[in-house]
């Protein structure tokens, strides 16, 4: 038993440890912060060392590959910028500092554990250990639209696990094991098409559906988006939704690889879907937090193509659609809490003239929503380019169509907030202030997005060394 | 065969208190068949050999979760209205034949994995300590997972049940 190998995953646990700890001496709140982050870079260390080299232990059930490590990268970046996002927010709620961090630190640790074992059990607990850090967050204001929000994503999140387990159930029913190489054996030496073994799988794509958010499993998005605090809103969209990715990618390659054609199908036309859906709903929203939630669901959407091209190809489109997402979204939704802090509403209608007062921001801002749409030269453009090339390559011509169609529709409500911001008279003329650590984080963002569009490559390529791990 | 009886049996109880919970209007009564329902899936874990799960039955459901609900259902107002009706019976009714025809039908014609031959009857803890500590083998990560997650679980209570 190799504990180095789970180092990443210690040393933030002891961090989000610590802050709960250094919460109940200190008084100035500020250093929890970054506490928090220091905790967050320590383990990204960690994870660091452990790259290039591909292990397993506590009897397969972490493993430690170049898959795994990529995401958690991915989540610890995340983790950063929405703890970054966080500090007006936390400065504003007086009690439960040390708490908030804590939380998001834990619900960190879940979600790369989620992408790093590869066994059910360990894959559920740590699929309920993000939830439930998830559940507490969103709930975290405490006023009645948060406490909604929580309790409704509480709800469904709980009949989303027990369908989950009930899938898991059903796997090893049939294959008397729990870990997903030794399933992959059973499967193919005989369960293969059985009815039960597709039960159980339309069973774990519902319930890994919910956290990816795709339909029918979307219900609580909008809700969930709209009540939520602003950074965990960003948080749910990016971090949440990748977890549910990469443990998605993990189970099936893993373990259904055999039955590959079954599955891939359901994800292209729960997909096409999904996008068609999430598109066409968001036009008439007039809430920006509510566009952007039905705007995630269209993007998970385009991200399943990935998993319907059952490809090397559709597996490397797939992170680095994840990873300009990432950046994308996260730059949106911090230039939005940004201007939130000052117009005090989410209203589309109050970003009227925002350009005039807040010029950077609504730059940037609009940067993200452009990024969104895919329109070059910008990180979302090529993911497109990428994601849909999967695609086609695997013969899913009627998906990419219905996704060329959907990102034309998509142009519409985004570029409609860039219209009102940039276009219409302002409704007053006060500045918009915004903190340090804020303007830091939407600037990596917007670097991210600037860079990832214009030299793709880099990390094209970094995707696909990664997903050789999985194996197609 | 004595065993094969009793299953039939706690089943039927089993089966008919839980259609108990879902039908009965009065929601406290159906937190009631609730208890009762735990109870004879304890008694049909024994009826498997399972001992110790029949007790972790006992303990976490029957003891700790009825209490749960029960003093929920008695902090909470307008209990006396019952639960309120649902407003969709007949999809959800259809909703959930045609899922436990297709889990009938699955149980019925998949060849399960089966353990043969038969584990001895006798005490399970033992065994199943050793099959979830096994450095090597055993479920010990997910059990250090499980504590990290109660402890989010214990802060975020904590936090939402705390006065502002």
């Amino acid at each position: 038993m190799n504990l180095y190998l789970l180092s990443p995953e210690i040393s933030l646990t002891a961090f989000a440890i610590l802050v709960i700890l250094l919460d109940l001496v200190i008084k100035r709140k500020g250093i929890l912060v970054y506490v928090s982050i220091l905790g967050l870079i320590t383990s990204a260390v960690f994870a660091a060392t452990l790259w290039g080299g591909e292990a397993t232990t506590f009897g397969g059930m972490l493993v430690v590959d170049g898959f795994s490590i990529f995401f958690k990268f991915l989540f610890i970046g995340v983790a950063i910028m929405v703890v970054l996002a966080s500090v007006d927010y936390v400065s504003r709620i007086k009690r439960f500092q040390g708490e908030y961090l804590a939380l998001i630190l834990l619900s960190a640790v879940g979600m790369m554990l989620m992408a790093s074992t590869g066994e059910l059990v360990s894959i559920y607990i740590s699929l309920e250990l993000t939830g439930i850090s998830l559940y507490v967050l969103t709930g975290f204001l405490k006023d009645p639209k948060s406490s909604e929000a929580g309790l409704k994503y509480l709800l469904l999140g709980a009949v989303a696990s027990a369908v989950l387990l009930y899938g898991m159930a059903m796997v090893f029913g049939l294959t008397g094991t729990t870990h997903l190489g030794d399933i992959a054996t059973a499967v193919s030496s005989g369960a293969l098409g059985s009815p039960a073994l597709l039960m159980g799988i339309v069973l774990l794509v519902a319930g890994f559906g919910f956290k990816i958010a795709c339909v029918p499993f979307q219900m609580w998005v909008p809700d969930v988006y709209e009540g939520a605090p602003t950074p965990i809103t960003a948080y749910l969209s990016v971090a949440s939704k990748a977890a549910g990715f990469a443990v998605i990618l993990r189970v099936f390659y893993t373990a259904f690889g055999p039955v590959s054609l079954d599955w891939g199908m359901i994800f292209a036309v729960l997909g096409a879907i999904t996008m068609t859906l999430g598109n066409i709903v968001a036009i008439p929203q007039t809430n920006i937090k509510r566009m952007l939630g039905y705007s995630s669901i269209a993007q998970a959407g385009y991200l399943m193509m990935g998993l319907a091209a059952v490809s090397s190809l559709g597996q490397s489109g797939l992170l680095f659609f994840l990873v300009s997402y990432a950046f994308t979204n996260l730059g949106a939704f911090i230039a939005i809490i940004a201007i939130s802090n000052k117009v005090d509403s989410d209203m589309i209608a109050d970003y009227r003239g925002m350009a005039r007062h807040a010029p950077l921001l609504s730059l940037a801002l609009a940067l993200c929503l452009i990024s969104l749409t895919g329109i070059p030269p910008t990180a979302g453009f090529m993911a497109k380019v990428y994601i849909f090339n999967a695609a086609m390559q695997y013969g899913l011509l009627w998906l990419v169509v219905i996704a060329v169609i959907n990102t034309v529709i998509s142009a519409y409500y985004y570029l409609r907030v860039v219209k009102v911001m940039f276009l219409e008279a302002p409704a007053s003329q006060e500045r918009v202030p915004s903190s340090g650590a804020l303007r830091f984080a939407l600037c990596i963002a917007c670097i991210g997005v600037l860079v990832i569009g214009v030299i793709p490559s880099y990390f094209l390529r970094i995707a696909e060394v990664v997903v050789r791990a999985l194996g197609s | 065969m004595g065993m094969e009886i009793a299953f039939w049996i706690l089943a039927a109880l089993g089966v008919g208190s839980a259609l108990a919970v879902v039908l009965n209007r009065d929601i406290f009564r159906a937190a009631l068949f609730l208890v009762f329902c735990f109870f004879t899936i304890a008694g049909i874990y024994i009826t498997i050999g399972a001992d110790f799960l029949a007790g972790v039955q006992v303990l976490i459901y029957v003891g700790a979760i009825s209490i749960l609900i029960i003093f929920a259902i008695m902090l909470t107002r307008q209990t006396q209205r019952g639960s309120p009706s649902n407003r969709l019976p007949l999809p959800a009714l259809v909703i959930g034949l045609a899922f436990l025809g297709a889990m009938v039908f699955i149980v019925l014609t998949t060849n399960w994995h089966v353990v043969t031959p038969l584990p001895e009857a006798g005490p399970t803890t033992g065994a199943i300590a050793l099959e979830l500590f096994d450095p090597e083998s055993g479920f010990v990560l997910p059990f250090e997972i499980a504590s990290v997650l109660l402890l989010a679980a214990a802060i975020g209570a904590i936090v939402l049940a705390r006065e502002k």
